[in-house]
């Protein structure tokens, strides 16, 4: 008996699904809807974004039409239940469809991840029917986008210590206080939005609160000048006694800083896919251009060094991507999917980043000017170690997770 | 109100680069990707926007072949077709398969399903027949309307554009008709998440050939598959009496 007793423990302690999860065979070869979803999103990926993603990135363009496209398709709103007017499946089947869009245009597949994850995930969860019908419902088309604001110029990683503050003031609540890099800022129709309602409860006394957009009292920033996803709007959102209904506050008074560490860790899930999308970019790239490039007599490919590198990115995006479903599938499984939604965040990000690096390696001079994809992917990679908790903190939440299970 | 035959055909995806078997008995399909024919998606399209408008009541996507046939038809209901029907052919009869059969047994469905249309594909990527439309027709004795850019539905007609050597002309044939549907007919649509979702309820019928007293006896044998030569480095001249002189040389004229 406690041999048995021990081993379960063991297996415990090795995060291994103890059942009800898909199994691992399934890993290889996903059910036929997954693949007919993903290969929808593909194609999609392959004749609308690719050709444009390029134009989108050099002249900051948001992708309007696209996203309403990808909205027809269910895309902006794949968990969505149908009656609220979403696609109705599960974390996998979001994860395949982020990843191939971001293969495509890696700033259209961020603006897919912050809808779904960021805008509709929290509401999804922790909204009142209502809400739901007036918060996602008109978010599933495509027509409207939303966007999250947990940063502030004083705290990112720290999102503890958020400085904005609400206070109620009859029937409204009254927001004042500035956030920093707001994705979708520009593009969005509204907001969920972190504010201190009772400072003495520190991080306990945050709350989550849903903002239109425009609104009196709320303002933007001037649009930042970023390194990569140029086609996404990042700004600041100033709030200058700005008022909402009462009905606005997302979930239970104080529960925000819940509520938007709950919404992360979905959103990793999200993130990670669009790196993976990204890296698989990179190395789609780097593989055909080492069939077609001739050095030394013959094409690059066949020199060691090149496939030692395709080799290195290949494991990379490949092991990254079995991480992501697997996170993915534990939260379709309803299991806890923290650690693992951390550990393929960094893992997808990380590989995302070597992959954008090598891609351009392989192509030489080729790979630093804009007539290919390779520098636009090494630009698009490099936020993903960063938004959404940085590489940094995922070490710390997968440490944390780590220790709990090996605690005597 | 009606009910449509679409014909969807499993062929190589038109992106993979070809091979031939070493044997030269035809073309690598093992582990290469596959999609449904781009001339059948147009053909789908075509028949779910006419459901659309509502002027026919159910659209029926048909395949022939071994048991992978049936992504594709779960592609075409995912597209919008209301249900389908896989024609189990396998094997020898499967490689033998051609315009020929497969006309048969969507003659033998028309009449079983009461069919007022059939639309198909003008011609398939992998073969390039561009038969089954007309000899399905023909076995029919029904007008046919190819090479179709344009169709519009007139009570029991069926206004066809179609697109010849010489440009376009337009036709009026009575229904049941065939059509098959050329490049310019429409813009196949996306399929959407829900409707990937919803095509899993569908229903696809399994029947084999010999159920439609179809015979696959093939009177054609592929004898042997190269690929086509190698094409050539070209020669750059400098005058008009060059060219002609070259071409004299090597005995083109």
């Amino acid at each position: 008996m406690n041999n048995i007793a021990a081993l379960f423990k063991a297996r415990k302690a090795l995060g291994l699904c103890v059942s009800g999860c898909r199994s691992l065979s399934s890993l290889a070869e996903l059910p036929e809807m997954h693949q007919m979803m993903r290969q929808t999103c593909r194609d999609y990926a392959d004749r609308e974004l690719g050709p444009i993603a390029g134009k989108l990135d050099k002249e900051h363009l948001f992708p309007g039409q696209q996203v309403r496209e990808l909205g027809a398709m269910g895309v902006m709103a794949v968990e969505v239940p149908e009656e609220l007017g979403g696609a109705g499946m599960d974390y996998l089947a979001y994860s395949l469809a982020v990843e191939e869009i971001s293969r495509g245009c890696g700033s259209t597949g961020c603006v897919v991840s912050v809808n779904n994850s960021l805008y509709i995930g929290p509401i999804l969860k922790f909204g009142t029917q209502k809400q739901k019908e007036q918060w996602i419902t008109p978010f599933t088309t495509g027509e409207k986008v939303g966007c999250f604001a947990l940063s502030e110029p004083g705290n990112g990683s720290d999102a503890g210590a958020a400085s904005t503050l609400a206070r109620q003031e009859g029937e409204e609540w009254v927001l004042n206080g500035t956030k920093a890099w707001i994705t979708n800022s520009w593009d969005a129709s509204a907001t969920v939005i972190f504010a201190t309602t009772d400072k003495s409860l520190k991080h306990k006394g945050i709350s989550a609160f849903l903002v239109p957009m425009p609104h009196p009292g709320l303002s933007l920033g001037k649009k930042e000048d970023k390194l990569g996803i140029r086609a996404t709007s990042t700004a600041n959102l100033i709030l200058e006694d700005c008022r909402i209904p009462l009905g606005n506050m997302l979930g239970p008074r104080g529960s925000g800083f819940k509520i938007a560490m709950q919404t992360l860790d979905s959103g990793r899930i999200g993130i990670a896919s669009q790196a993976l999308g990204i890296a698989q970019a990179a190395l789609d790239c780097a593989a055909d251009y080492a069939h077609k490039r001739t050095a030394f007599g013959n094409p690059i490919g066949k020199l060691q060094a090149i496939q030692f590198k395709l080799a290195d990115m290949a494991v990379a995006v490949e092991s990254a991507r079995l991480l992501t479903w697997k996170a993915a599938m534990l939260k379709d499984a309803k299991k806890p999917f923290t650690k693992e939604a951390a550990m393929a965040k960094l893992a997808a990000s990380e590989a995302a980043t070597f992959c954008g690096h090598q891609s351009i390696q392989v192509l030489g001079g080729m790979g630093y000017v804009t007539d290919m994809p390779a520098e636009r992917h090494y630009r698009d990679a490099r936020i993903t170690e960063i938004y959404e908790g940085t590489s940094e903190i995922q070490r710390l939440v997968i440490a944390g997770q780590l220790l709990k299970e090996y605690a005597p | 109100m009606s009910r449509v035959l679409v014909g969807v055909k499993r062929v190589i995806d038109y992106a993979v680069k070809i091979r031939v078997k070493p044997d030269h008995s035809g073309v690598v399909t093992d582990g290469v990707k596959h999609s449904m024919n781009p001339f059948c998606e147009i053909a789908v399209e075509e028949a779910v926007k006419l459901k659309e408008k509502k002027l026919i009541k159910e659209v029926v996507a048909v395949s022939c072949g071994p048991t992978q046939v049936t992504e594709t038809i779960r592609t075409a209901l995912a597209m919008g077709c209301d249900r389908g029907i896989h024609v189990e052919v396998s094997g020898k009869d499967y490689e033998a398969m051609g315009p020929l059969q497969i006309s048969k047994i969507f003659a033998a469905l028309a009449k079983k399903e009461e069919a007022s249309l059939i639309i198909l594909g003008k011609q398939a990527i992998d073969d390039d027949c561009n038969q089954t439309g007309q000899m399905t027709a023909a076995l029919l004795d029904w007008p046919q309307g190819t090479f179709a850019s344009e169709v519009t539905i007139d009570g029991e007609k069926v206004k066809v554009v179609r697109e010849i050597d010489g440009g376009l002309e337009t036709i009026k044939i009575s229904m049941p008709a065939v059509l098959t549907a050329d490049l310019r007919l429409n813009t196949p649509r996306y399929a959407t998440l829900p409707n990937i979702m919803k095509a899993k309820k569908k229903k696809i019928a399994n029947m084999k050939p010999a159920d439609l007293g179809v015979d696959m006896v093939s009177r054609v044998e592929v004898l042997r598959v190269d690929e086509p030569p190698t094409r050539l480095a070209g020669v750059k001249v400098e005058t008009v009496d060059d060219l002609v002189a070259k071409l004299r040389a090597n005995g083109t004229i």
